[in-house]
């Protein structure tokens, strides 16, 4: 596994000057998973943050090739590509050395909601292909809209706080898992924070044959309510206090990647974002307790799964 | 030239010249009634006659996305379907459109929902009239295949490159087995030639990116381009009609004329109801009557130009549409042809019906009460009624 | 000629931009309020401010912190709180001081 200085030899697929918000954490993973593909790669990308923000013609950001198409169909985009890669190489009209990696981007919008159903087609056909959802817990492009990754209790512009509402009434959706029930054979969970564990696990996934997953927490500190330097220390966070576990499932096994030591109480990730403040009421104390022990419950399942041999979800 | 005479179904006949075709990606997902194109032409994938790469994908959507995707990265994409799936498709219709991406789609034509129905009319197709693919018409199986292997040369032409839909009628052509020719697998592989790649990509030593965000200061620029392409459309389209014939012995225009040149009243219609309308037509030839047949092939780019030029001449003619746009005008065949005369001197009378919605079956009586609107249309020089249905209970 | 200024006639067709990474030439360094400002001396050349670093405006080589890339960085602040030397190597400055 290369570190820092290693990589820092690798070319910059992102160019500068893409229109994110100052301290967006979605172009920070963007290059770290770049960062992991020693072969070309080409990039299908769902509407979104990401997409407009990288794509504002007559500028591109991306040094890579790239396609936009629509919002719910990244991955049936990328099937696409993959399949006439496949078809030009079976034919000869590619050489059948030349190694061209796929990737498909989505938000958590693009991924866990409005795309479920393309990403699911797409996994379930096992295109040769790497889907990476940067999850910021939102549909931030549009302003802050409530998704199915939206923590319980946050505030956003559809599930605003009021007189008789307190933010979002539902936990989040397990998505990971979700993609792990097609049996594919690389799933993981990473965090910008977490680099190094990052761009292994690309690097895995790239080099897995078949269709693989890789959710991975990009927080926005405007839907967030925090402080746009704080991005990377909140996607760390998000690991330590186990709301955002690093794990990885592959070939039906799960291996946890990183354990905290102590397991800091989710109240230190939530009291940094101002979408939670409302939370820190006396009277909306049983929100925090319900989200605690969500974040427990999934932990020590979490925990259990790793023991086991072998899981079939 | 070697000549194959056939008995084919619409929906083989397709699969068969989609099969010549060899296209590098297929992208489908099942829908009534141009499910069996692709069932057929999945056959020959598992049979290892095709080269393609037939990816059966979850949905419409995903269907023309994943075509989309394989267009880009630089080949030759195929796809069918009907009804809902086009509707489904539809945001996509225009993403390869405006992506200017040359894809072959065959649409075996069905009514919309609700009521679902399963048979044929052209609200789907129509629907998707102002999406910018270019929509060719069949009248019969041979008009189809002949269509379908054309298309591929229209839409790849630089000058064009954009989508294209061919269209046939669900049930009426797409199953019943008429008399056809093939053609030579070769002929048809001469025909077309290679695939001539356009920022492909594969191509990795020269990344491109496709699909941005275009605001104020470009969009309009890039929609502006589109109509260019639709213009440029119409001449190769013609060219590869002429290509076709000199190659084959079938010719191909923009819309077929019969016994339209000394016509005073005629009709004008689309697909397989010309081939009622041609036995009327034939019909009341035979008792003497002035009468012709204007059938469109090309809806889009419409040819309105030649064909107000075709139509000058008339006393009246009726425009039969198999498809409604509630609310406006009329039919959109109606709207288009009556706008084409828009301003030809003398222009003739014309009015509109709707017929055979849902597959309600177009009958010689109905064709012989509306030869008699015409015929009284161009005697008194009056018309009672604009537009209305036929074929339906009053 | 920018191609602001050009007929459509010109423009690449369907919205393709052929030239990669173009957004290079679009200064979003104007965006910042404060800007990072680096101390040689204290830095430990991590490349922490690299790895995280939004807006590719890190500039590394031979391995090691060679400047910020002004033209681009939004000022976002992430390079100096990730930045682990106790005394920090990276200050962020109100770009009032530079205009």
């Amino acid at each position: 596994m290369a570190n820092l200085k290693e990589l820092s030899h690798k070319p910059e697929h992102l160019a500068g000057g893409h229109r994110l918000c100052a301290g967006c954490g979605a172009p920070i993973v963007v290059r770290q998973v770049l960062m992991a593909a020693d072969d070309p790669v080409v990039i299908s990308n769902a509407t979104g943050c990401l997409e407009v923000g990288t794509s504002i013609y007559p500028f591109t950001s991306w040094r890579v090739p790239w396609i936009h198409s629509a919002f719910e169909n990244s991955a049936a985009t990328i099937s696409g590509v993959e399949a006439m890669y496949q078809s030009l190489r079976a034919q000869g009209k590619i050489p059948a050395d030349k190694k061209i990696k796929f990737i498909a981007f989505g938000g958590d919008g693009g991924t866990y909601d409005i795309g479920l159903q393309s990403l699911s087609g797409a996994l379930e056909r096992g295109h040769d292909f790497v889907y990476i959802c940067y999850d910021n817990g939102a549909y931030m492009n549009t302003g802050i809209q409530r998704s199915s990754s939206t923590p319980l209790g946050a505030n956003t512009t559809t599930t605003p706080v009021g007189k008789v509402k307190q933010g979002k009434e539902q936990q989040r959706k397990d998505l990971a898992v979700i993609a792990a029930a097609h049996d594919i054979p690389y799933v993981a969970q990473a965090s910008p924070a977490y680099w190094k564990d990052l761009i292994r696990k690309v690097k895995k996934a790239l080099e897995t044959p078949g269709a693989c997953f890789l959710n991975i927490t990009a927080p926005c500190h405007r839907g967030w309510r925090s402080k746009p330097e704080e991005t990377v220390m909140l996607a760390k966070l998000a690991v330590t206090t186990c709301y955002w576990p690093l794990y990885e499932i592959e070939n039906r096994k799960v291996k946890i990647n990183f354990k905290p030591k102590e397991k800091i109480e989710l109240t230190k990730w939530l009291e940094r974002q101002g979408r939670f403040k409302h939370l820190f009421k006396p009277e909306n104390a049983h929100i925090i307790e319900k989200l605690q022990k969500h974040v427990d419950d999934d932990w020590d399942r979490l925990q259990r799964m790793e023991k086991l041999d072998t899981i079939k979800l | 030239m070697s000549k194959k005479i056939v008995a084919m179904t619409g929906n083989h006949a397709v699969a068969n010249a989609m099969k010549q075709i060899n296209p590098d990606v297929c992208a489908a997902y099942p829908i009534t009634p141009s499910t069996e194109v692709m069932q057929v032409f999945a056959s020959f994938a598992a049979d290892g006659a095709v080269d393609t790469n037939l990816v059966t994908v979850e949905s419409e959507h995903s269907a023309m996305s994943a075509c989309i995707g394989a267009a880009a990265a630089g080949g030759r994409v195929m796809t069918a379907t009907s009804s809902a799936g086009l509707a489904l498709m539809w945001e996509m219709l225009y993403v390869a459109s405006g992506t200017r991406l040359p894809i072959v789609m065959q649409v075996v034509n069905r009514a919309l929902s609700a009521p679902i129905n399963i048979h044929c009319d052209h609200s789907d197709s129509m629907g998707a009239r102002d999406a910018s693919w270019i929509q060719l018409y069949a009248e019969n199986a041979q008009e189809a295949y002949d269509n379908i292997i054309q298309a591929v040369l229209i839409s790849e032409e630089m000058d064009v490159r954009l989508p294209i839909m061919t269209c046939m009628d669900g049930f009426i052509i797409s199953h019943s087995i008429e008399k056809m020719e093939l053609l030579d697998d070769n002929e048809v592989k001469a025909f077309i030639g290679d695939y001539k790649p356009h920022f492909p990509m594969l191509d990795v030593e020269n990344p491109v990116t496709y699909g941005p965000i275009a605001l104020q200061n470009f969009y309009i620029e890039m929609k502006r381009q589109q109509v260019d392409a639709m213009e440029s459309a119409k001449q190769v389209i013609l060219d590869v009609g002429k290509k076709f014939g000199d190659s084959f012995g079938r010719h191909y225009g923009f819309f077929e004329e019969y016994m339209l040149e000394d016509a005073e009243v005629a009709f004008v219609v689309m697909s397989s109801a010309a081939g009622t309308v041609k036995a009327v037509v034939n019909e009341l030839r035979e008792k003497g009557h002035k009468v012709g047949l204007l059938k469109p092939r090309m809806f889009r780019p419409f040819p309105a130009e030649e064909m107000a030029n075709a139509l000058k001449h008339l006393k009246a003619l009726v425009v039969m549409d198999r498809s409604d746009s509630f609310g406006s005008a009329g039919g959109p065949l109606f709207t288009e042809v009556r706008s084409a005369l828009y301003g030809v001197e003398n222009a003739p009378l014309a009015f509109g019906k709707v017929f055979g919605l849902g597959g309600r079956d177009l009958e010689v009586h109905h064709v012989e009460e509306l030869f008699k609107e015409l015929d009284k249309a161009s005697k008194t020089g009056t018309i009672d009624k604009v537009t209305d249905y036929i074929t339906v209970r009053v | 000629m920018s191609d602001e200024s050009k007929s459509y006639k010109v423009l690449p067709i369907g919205g393709l931009i052929p030239k990669a990474g173009s957004s290079h030439d679009y200064n979003t360094g104007t965006w910042r309020s404060s800007r990072p400002v680096h101390n040689k001396d204290n830095c430990i050349n991590c490349l922490f401010c690299w790895i995280y670093c939004p807006d590719s405006s890190v500039i590394v080589e031979d391995e090691k912190f060679s400047h910020f890339d002004y033209d681009h960085c939004k000022g976002c602040g992430i390079c100096q709180f990730e930045c682990p030397t106790k005394v920090k190597a990276i200050t962020m400055e109100s770009e009032d001081k530079y205009r």
